[in-house]
């Protein structure tokens, strides 16, 4: 194709370049058929299971879910975004990985460099933080909604058990979390919470002494907590999560409409 | 076709009438052999009592398989063709009869008779004009058996009762998820470019603050230690607490989803959301030093997320 001087526009190549590359080996072998950003994609029924179908989201979604659960309004996406959140989570939490280390005092120093040293450190701590308080709500929120939709009924009852185990690693999760910028609110704020737990009758020591690593936090303490908080606790509740979405869709998707 | 139920027959029958473009009534008396089946064009008439059923059209039993050789068409050796590949007559026969229906051929002729033919099978052979009439012989000591069971429709597959509305999760899930991440992750941005995670002085082991104050989701239970003993507010209601929620489902058996149908079990959840509420924020905002009551907007807030 030529415009008017016979020459071919910069429109044109850049649209032979983009076919060029939709065709080419390379892309096809990691957009399987189906996919959107496929040569020759075009939007039939079929192509919209196969989205899905061929694809890892598969995991997580079936083909076709009941018109209803498409409604914001009934699930309010908490439960997704409790999720979400994980994820986005787990993402900056790497990062801050890179920069800490769970020693006394390195740990505070580290915190410190963030918003001095390090490229969006500060703002990267910040979606961390308050990411980590959002999950806790949204989770808290999911509950209450499952709750008033009575989703929780047979055959669902196991999944909810399984939400209370989420709900108590989310607490958890956040919590250790807490103790890791080694400042005074953190020092303060687990030394009252987990003397909370230090009452339990017969257990109450042992408890304690488990989670704090001694009769009274330490340093030891903050590297415990900090394993506890990047390996332990994510790993058990990936677990957990893939046993919840896979019951939801076991026990025929999303409940309702009421 | 002896004690087969009626509506099965009736069924069967249907589907022949259907497939043979015949009566229902017609086949059905023919199936239960209360009719003579009515004259077959060039095929022999079936045999009358063992086996009512008309030889065009049917599935051979493996006793008796029907007499439906026609006058013209290919002849076989069903026999020899048995004795090389290893298949029973029956079988061979099925399928031969089965071919030539849905190609539309007559049913080729077998080349051998069985020398001795069952004595039910005999009016057949007597009146099929073609030579080749009769079954094979079930050859001594060889079992038989029919591989043929009644099932009833629904009782292996479960098929799902009503067709529910759905819609595809591409695009119609996945736009509205793909939206919501996009506003929370928006608004998280935004929200962290402008407000900072606290951070105190260096952590002093020597000097606590006061008042100190867990986190906010313990702030409830915090706040339930000024009235209660420390076993009470620290580990008995929690623990019940968590227990009470994951025994939920178990307790309340009342099936209904309806909000109206579910006044108690609302209330009763309602009351503990509220009460935690209550609870979380006057912990988080209405206790300064010595975690004694304090009104925020003249004391200050004692609050750190
Ligand atoms: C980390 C925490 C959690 C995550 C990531 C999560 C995720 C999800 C997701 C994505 C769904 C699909 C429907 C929706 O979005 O609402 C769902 C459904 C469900 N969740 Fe959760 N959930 C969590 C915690 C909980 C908790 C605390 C409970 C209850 C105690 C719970 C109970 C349920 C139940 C019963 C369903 C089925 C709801 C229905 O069929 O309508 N989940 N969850």
């Amino acid at each position: 194709m030529a415009n008017g001087n016979g020459r071919v526009g910069l429109r044109e190549r850049l649209t032979q370049a983009g076919d060029h590359i939709r065709t080419s080996q390379v892309w096809s072998s990691i957009f399987r058929p189906g996919s959107p950003f496929r040569a020759g994609y075009t939007d039939s029924p079929r192509n919209r299971s196969y989205v899905i179908m061929n694809n890892v989201l598969y995991h997580l979604h079936p083909v076709k879910v009941k018109r209803h659960a498409v409604r914001l309004s009934y699930t309010l996406c908490l439960g997704g975004l409790s999720f979400f959140l994980f994820i986005l989570l787990t993402i900056t939490g790497i990062f801050l990985m890179f920069y800490y280390r769970p020693t006394s005092p390195q740990a505070y120093l580290d915190i410190q460099a963030l918003a001095t040293d390090v490229a969006f450190g500060q703002l990267v701590r910040n979606l961390h933080r308050w990411g980590a308080h959002l999950m806790v709500l949204t989770v808290f929120l999911h509950m209450a909604r499952v709750f008033y939709h009575g989703a929780y009924k047979p055959p669902r009852e196991f999944n909810w058990v399984v939400g209370i185990v989420l709900l108590t690693l989310t607490l958890l999760l956040s919590f250790t979390g807490y103790l890791l910028p080694w400042d005074q609110l953190a020092l303060w704020a687990v030394t009252v919470g987990s003397n909370m737990g230090a009452y339990a009758p017969v257990v109450g020591d042992q408890v304690s002494f488990a989670l704090i690593g001694g009769v009274q936090i330490t340093p030891d303490t903050l590297l415990r907590w900090y394993v506890l908080h990047v390996l332990f606790l994510p790993f058990i509740i990936v677990v957990f999560m893939a046993v919840h979405f896979w019951r939801v869709r076991k026990d025929g998707g999303i409940s309702g409409p009421l | 076709m002896a004690g087969l139920p009626e509506h099965l027959l009736r069924r069967s029958a249907e589907a022949r009438a259907k497939a043979e473009g015949r009566d229902v009534e017609e086949v059905l008396a023919e199936l239960k052999g209360e009719a003579p089946p009515p004259p077959q064009e060039s095929a022999a008439p079936a045999p009358a009592a063992a086996d009512p059923e008309p030889a065009q059209g049917d599935t051979a039993p493996v006793e008796a398989p029907a007499p439906a050789a026609a006058a013209s068409g290919p002849v076989r050796d069903l026999e020899a063709e048995s004795a090389a590949l290893g298949v029973p007559v029956s079988l061979l026969q099925r399928a031969m009869e089965g071919r030539a229906r849905t190609e539309g051929k007559p049913i080729p002729a077998m080349a051998s008779a069985p020398a001795a033919a069952p004595a039910a099978a005999a009016p057949a052979a007597a009146a099929a004009p073609a030579a080749a009439p009769a079954a094979p012989a079930i050859p001594e000591g060889v079992t038989t058996q029919r591989l043929l069971t009644v099932v009833k429709a629904g009782a292996i597959q479960q098929v799902k009762s009503s067709p529910q509305d759905k819609v595809s999760v591409w695009p119609h899930l996945l736009a509205i998820e793909f939206v919501a991440l996009m506003v929370v992750t928006a608004g998280l941005i935004v929200f962290s470019v402008f407000v900072d995670a606290p951070l105190l002085e260096f952590a002093n082991f020597n000097e606590q603050p006061n008042p100190s104050k867990a986190p906010w989701y313990f702030l409830g239970l915090q706040e339930l230690l000024s009235y209660f003993d420390p076993q009470v507010a620290g580990v008995i209601i929690p623990t019940f607490g968590l227990i009470g929620l994951a025994l939920i489902p178990y307790v309340d058996k009342n099936p209904a989803v309806k909000p109206s149908d579910r006044k108690l079990a609302i209330m009763i959840f309602s009351f503990f959301v509220f009460a935690s509420a209550v609870l979380t924020t006057y912990g988080s905002f209405f206790r300064g030093p010595g975690f004694n009551f304090s009104f925020p907007w003249v004391d200050g807030i004692f609050f750190d997320f």
